[in-house]
């Protein structure tokens, strides 16, 4: 594997200065992950319309770069989504969001920011909506 | 003994393992994981082919030519490991699959005849597997589950051992070596003060066993554990060390076969020793191996081995304390073992740079959760060492790590 190419410029960049940092107050949802192999660990804060749309996001992450980056990118195309949206989202478009070769053992790290959110979603759907 | 840099001919060694001709991404590789598994000689590989070959057959029961060819072999290498340990006698070793189950089977077997509020002392030091039993166990039957505390050093520290190990402990298990940050524990004086209050001493020797001569005798503790897949040996085979009058009067973890002495509809008396604690089939090919391993490991010599890997240790160490934004964790005199993190970098991404140079090492929280809380990081890197690792080896480990600075900008 190419080291340069799986820690690229904007990869680096999103692992220094992850979009949406902090936290909201009064979030619709606030779920944390954690990924027991590594410790990597993401908290996830949502503010959720009546029209299930997501309308803000923060996160708070900790870990390696490639899961920082991972929920970094994610974050980014959150607002205005649907929760049906974030239902149908799959690791494909993770890894293509990425856009860089993560093997089988790294796979952990970038798909913890889809765990979060389908989490949250599920959190969502259970107990928020009603 | 001469303290050089030829105390182990290394170079003669290394032509014993084949997988350190291996290339990782077109370059050699450096392997620096042994803490989580040492490589394997090919005397080793062959003697598992060869028994599998020439005299595979379940032992001590089979009356015939390859049954009694494979039940010598087998008892042989348990004979070989009570010689590498100075035991009294083969009785005291009995076999199990590693250190996890070794452990597991004393935590069972030692709280069976426990009483609600009896006390269990480890250490916030400890391995998950020397940890989770005696913490499930004494859940189970309302246990004092106790911790000896480690000082700024990651050493274990000794007031608190002896404010911790009182007339309530029943039972003291702690690591020799620290598998995560290599702190080597003063396990005479804890077994002493264990047994002074009347305690069992349980030593996990996984990471000492591999890297120094052993002296059961001298040592006094009651049970020492270790795994044969970190000193040369095959991965599934470990060993329980204990003194025998203990061992008779414990009850057996696991029941089955080739454990037993006579069963009847209304009962069953069982085997005696060592083979009341080895239910099933044994892992025969393994158990023969690491008799195997261990002579190979005798014919190096564990002084030698010792010295080579302590010495070799102090050269990462001081090479590594050179490095600007590299913090290491733990006492200055260690096992083969240094625990590190690069400022701003976390260790997966250390560990995955690394290896784009060929060096493995391990990075994570080592199986020891409560220790990284307690030292305040999520993860480290890791890199631990072994008898055919050079100088050369770490001189790349350490350019590598300037690369790891260079790709994340530190």
């Amino acid at each position: 594997m190419d080291i340069e190419l799986m820690y690229q410029e904007n990869i680096l960049d999103h692992y220094k200065n992850p979009r949406n940092l902090g936290k909201i107050e009064n979030a619709t949802v606030h779920h944390h992950e954690k990924n027991p192999l590594c410790g990597d660990e993401l908290d996830m804060f949502l503010v959720i319309d009546k029209n299930s749309k997501i309308t803000e996001v923060k996160i708070n992450p900790k870990g390696c770069a490639i899961s920082v980056a991972s929920a970094s990118m994610l974050s980014e195309e959150l607002k205005g989504k649907g929760i049906d949206d974030v239902e149908k989202m799959t690791k494909e478009n993770i890894l293509k969001t990425l856009g860089i070769p993560i093997s089988p053992v790294r796979l952990k790290c970038a798909l913890l920011s889809l765990d979060t959110l389908k989490n949250s979603a599920l959190i969502y759907g259970r107990y928020v909506k009603k | 003994m001469q303290q050089t840099k030829t105390i182990l001919d290394v170079e003669q060694i290394r032509k014993d393992f084949p997988i350190l001709n291996r290339k990782i991404h077109n370059k050699p590789l450096v392997y620096f994981d042994n803490a989580a598994t040492s490589q394997k000689p090919s005397v080793v590989i062959d003697a598992i082919k060869n028994y599998y070959e020439q005299s595979n057959a379940n032992v001590h029961r089979s009356i015939h030519q390859l049954g009694e060819e494979a039940t010598e072999a087998y008892e042989k290498s348990r004979e070989k490991i009570a010689g590498f340990i100075n035991a009294d006698s083969s009785q005291n070793i009995i076999f199990t699959k590693n250190s996890t189950e070794a452990l597991n089977l004393l935590a069972y077997s030692l709280t069976s005849s426990l009483k609600k509020g009896d006390e269990i002392v480890i250490s916030q030091l400890e391995h998950h597997s020397n940890f989770v039993p005696w913490q499930q166990l004494a859940k189970q039957k309302g246990l004092n589950l106790k911790f000896i505390e480690i000082n700024k050093n990651i050493e274990l520290d000794k007031e608190s051992i002896k404010k911790n190990i009182t007339k309530k402990t029943k039972i003291v298990s702690v690591g020799h070596i620290s598998n995560a940050i290599g702190t080597i524990n003063p396990i005479e004086q804890i077994t002493k003060i264990a047994h002074e209050n009347g305690a069992l001493m349980v030593i996990d020797g996984s990471q000492a066993a591999p890297h120094m001569p052993l002296d059961m005798e001298k040592i006094n503790s009651d049970f020492y554990v270790f795994t044969g897949h970190k000193m040369l040996g095959p991965t599934g085979v470990g060993v329980l060390y204990g003194k025998k009058e203990l061992l008779e009067n414990m009850q057996p973890f696991l029941y089955g076969g080739e454990m037993i002495n006579e069963v009847k509809f209304e009962g069953t008396t069982f085997n005696q020793l060592p083979w009341k604690f080895e239910a099933g089939t044994p892992n025969i090919a393994e158990a023969i191996g690491l008799g195997i391993a261990i002579d190979y490991l005798q014919k190096v010599g564990m002084g030698g081995i010792h010295e080579h890997d302590k010495e070799l240790t102090e050269y990462a160490m001081e090479k590594l304390s050179k490095v600007r934004d590299v913090a290491i964790y733990g006492p200055k005199e260690r096992g083969p073992i240094i625990s590190f993190n690069v400022k701003g970098v976390h260790a997966h991404d250390v560990s995955q740079i690394l290896d784009s140079e060929g060096v493995a090492i391990r990075a994570g929280h080592h199986c020891c959760m409560p220790l990284m809380g307690v030292i305040g990081v999520a993860a480290t890197a890791r890199a631990s060492f072994y008898l055919y690792n050079t100088e050369e080896e770490v001189d790349v480990f350490i350019k590598a790590i300037d690369k790891v600075k260079k790709v994340f900008g530190v």
